[in-house]
């Protein structure tokens, strides 16, 4: 079973009567992803392409065995719906809202510790582009087509670099385990390390491409844990060596601050870790390439 | 999103931090008249922008009389103020804050902000303040004291004593030194606040705890639920092309190079820079126009480039998703059709429908470039930037 969602994965829709959510449970449901129900308060009883809708997520869960939800809930309310899922006892939340107050992530994080760690629910994002298994299931927004199933485990703090990554293994015939995205924001529900652990225990991984940016403390993190417990052989690409310092890119999380934070340092201490880095984003295919032909060899 | 010194003077005041009396003016008569009601001798001018380090910059001025205000202001309003925070190009002073000087004994540095390693609100204090931060992590890393507040009960008395208490305060002041500690957290707590920064704050000579500067940032995805926080924002300390595209949704930020850059999503974005760079040339600017790049939203970042007059080449990078190349190989036709540019335009496409993008804008007849790959992309639009650069040359020399 691959890391984090499969085949058997039961997936609940949260703000699934949206446009947005529509249009991408469409495209799940055509990957072949088990959505089984969706959420909208106050819109229990009707149905989005055959998906029955419920009013909280306790009745959803109840209802259908949902174990897995993605939140496509506004910003305003998206912290409300993760705490709501968490409660309900869904194992695995991907979050794709893009401007959830940082105040209220730091709150959610505190209220999934009330769980015991074996009922913690495990979260990603949020904003972020979601997690696909190639070929069992897809949990986001990205297009399924430009993932081939193979054994590279993708993580990325970015969507689309994260497509790119994907696009130039896919060129090269070289497929992924699962690609998981965990956006871009300061506080978010799982770091780089927590995939990277995922990755390390998955029998369906053999190397793992990891693609961070300038800001935060993530990829140090990452760094340090790769160097002491990982065997898996990771390669890395940082995006924004060109960033002045101090600006935010975009991304609240692209923040250059403290030292191991510019995306120089951050090559640097991963290549201390012994993490090869891809020295530009068009590279990343043929790093990965290479490090899995030395691998098998 | 910034405000100014005098409005987070202002907010802190009402959470129970002690600040000196002071008035804000916006001409020199009007500071020389605020002194006057302030009363007292001697009186701190200080001009209003949203940087730090304004005091080196001549952004501070100690006066001892009215006349002396005028002056000092005289030189400030409509001046630019250039400190190592602003970049080369300043900042406009358009207000002047006027403050009773105040004499002090010590100087601490205060400042609260999101922890990305604890995911929690840090406070981070020293007793050495008066300096920045960064020189005293530097210089004194031993003086630094943190502390993280756990969410779900705020920040508890205890935390502010053990703090006041590792800042070395007498005794005395410890109450006065919870209460401003306790105030910061709520200010920044229950306004969404992402930084607030106190340095200095003073002890006074009559042993007062007085925040002498002070600094806030705030969430600008919690603005929503803080109107009055909303309208202090002050557009002209902005760059006026990112206040334009934040108002248009798009992220945005002018760079000094000639190769201007239309992609979605901030990582590509970057990365694009990055190989633009590698490619030998420099880029213009960061733009991510969002994951659904939509033909509206890539007219708009294609005017929102333009307007940088540097821009001598555009390069468009799309990684299309959910929506298809084709869709945005029409948005870019279309945009270039309504509104025609004359540097060379590079578009690399990738993703859902590729080979019907590429097919458009093939037929569209516009001298488009295109490229298969982001490193090809750069090149090309390297290549084309300084071709196009020669032949100006060339014909300005005839």
């Amino acid at each position: 079973m691959s890391i984090l969602l499969d085949r058997s994965s039961r997936v609940v829709v949260q703000g699934i009567t949206g446009r947005m959510a529509q249009f991408h449970t469409k495209e799940m449901l055509d990957y072949g992803t088990n959505v089984v129900a969706g959420v909208v308060p106050g819109k229990g009883g009707e149905t989005v392409f055959g998906v029955p809708v419920f009013n909280t997520m306790k009745e959803a869960v109840a209802a259908t065995g949902a174990d897995s939800s993605l939140v496509f809930v506004p910003p305003p309310f998206a912290a409300d719906s993760i705490m709501e899922a968490a409660d309900a006892g869904i194992r695995y939340c991907v979050c794709i809202t893009d401007g959830i107050p940082a105040q209220d992530m730091i709150l959610v994080k505190r209220y999934m510790l009330r769980y015991p760690r074996d009922r913690r629910m495990v979260l990603t994002g949020p904003n972020c582009a979601g997690t696909i298994s190639p070929g069992k299931a897809l949990l986001g927004i990205m297009p399924g087509h430009i993932y081939l199933a193979g054994n590279v485990g993708i993580v990325s703090r970015s969507g689309t670099l994260g497509y790119e990554a994907a696009q130039q293994l896919k060129d090269r015939g070289i497929g992924v385990s699962t690609s998981v995205g965990i956006g871009g924001d300061p506080i978010n529900g799982s770091s780089f390390r927590d995939i990277l652990e995922r990755f390390e225990t998955d029998p369906e991984t053999r190397v793992v491409c990891m693609i961070g940016e300038i800001g935060g403390p993530q990829e140090a993190e990452a760094a340090a844990y790769i160097h002491e417990h990982m065997t898996k052989p990771v390669i890395a690409y940082i995006a924004g060596l060109t960033a002045p310092k101090g600006r935010t890119m975009g991304h609240a999380g692209a923040i250059i601050s403290a030292f191991g934070e510019s995306a120089s340092e951050k090559v640097e201490i991963l290549t201390a870790a012994g993490v090869t880095v891809a020295e530009h984003p068009s590279v990343i295919g043929e790093t990965v390439a290479r490090v899995l032909a030395k691998r098998a060899a | 999103m910034d405000i100014h010194e005098y409005q987070a003077k202002e907010i802190l005041a009402k959470f129970g931090v002690a600040v000196p009396p002071g008035a804000l003016a916006y001409s020199p008569e009007q500071a020389a008249y605020r002194a006057r009601e302030l009363g007292g001798n001697r009186w701190i001018v200080k001009a209003q922008v949203h940087a730090g380090g304004r005091g080196k910059a001549g952004g501070v001025k100690l006066c001892r009389s009215e006349h002396e205000i005028q002056d000092a202001t005289n030189e400030m309003f409509g001046r630019k103020l250039v400190t190592h925070q602003t970049g080369a190009e300043g900042k406009g002073i358009y207000r002047v804050y006027v403050e009773g000087a105040v004499e002090f004994t010590r100087e601490i540095y205060l400042g609260l902000v999101l922890d990305r390693s604890s995911q929690r609100v840090m406070i981070v204090a020293s007793s050495e303040g008066g300096m920045e931060i960064e020189e005293i992590s530097a210089k004194r890393p031993d003086s630094i004291v943190r502390s993280t507040v756990e969410p779900a009960v705020g920040l508890q008395e205890f935390q502010a004593r053990e703090i006041a208490f590792s800042l070395g305060i007498p005794a005395a002041l410890i109450p006065q030194m919870v209460r401003t500690l306790q105030g910061c957290y709520r200010a920044f707590r229950d306004l969404d606040a992402t930084m607030v920064e106190i340095n200095p704050l003073v002890i006074t000579a009559d042993n007062r705890i007085l925040a002498l500067d002070a600094k806030m940032t705030f969430d600008g995805n919690a603005l929503f639920r803080h109107p009055q926080i909303a309208e202090l924002r002050d557009k002209s300390q902005e760059d006026p092309r990112e206040s334009r595209a934040a108002d248009r949704g798009l992220a945005y930020i002018g760079l000094t190079g000639n190769i201007g850059c239309i992609v979605n999503g901030a990582g590509l974005a970057m990365a694009t820079m990055d190989t633009i760079k590698l490619a030998g040339g420099e880029p213009a600017n960061f733009l991510d126009i969002g994951g659904g790049a939509t033909p509206e939203r890539v007219a708009k970042a294609f005017r929102l480039v333009m307007s940088d007059e540097n821009v001598e080449a555009i390069l468009v990078n799309i990684f299309a998703g959910i929506n298809r190349c084709d869709w945005v190989a029409e948005g870019v036709v279309q945009a270039l059709t309504a509104n025609p540019v004359d540097v060379p335009v590079i578009v690399r496409l990738s993703g859902t429908n590729v080979e019907e993008g590429q097919k458009i804008l093939a037929k569209s007849g516009l001298p488009i470039i295109r490229a298969n790959t982001l490193m090809e992309a750069a090149e090309r639009a390297v290549t084309a930037w300084k071709n196009d650069r020669k032949q100006n040359t060339r014909m300005r020399a005839i």
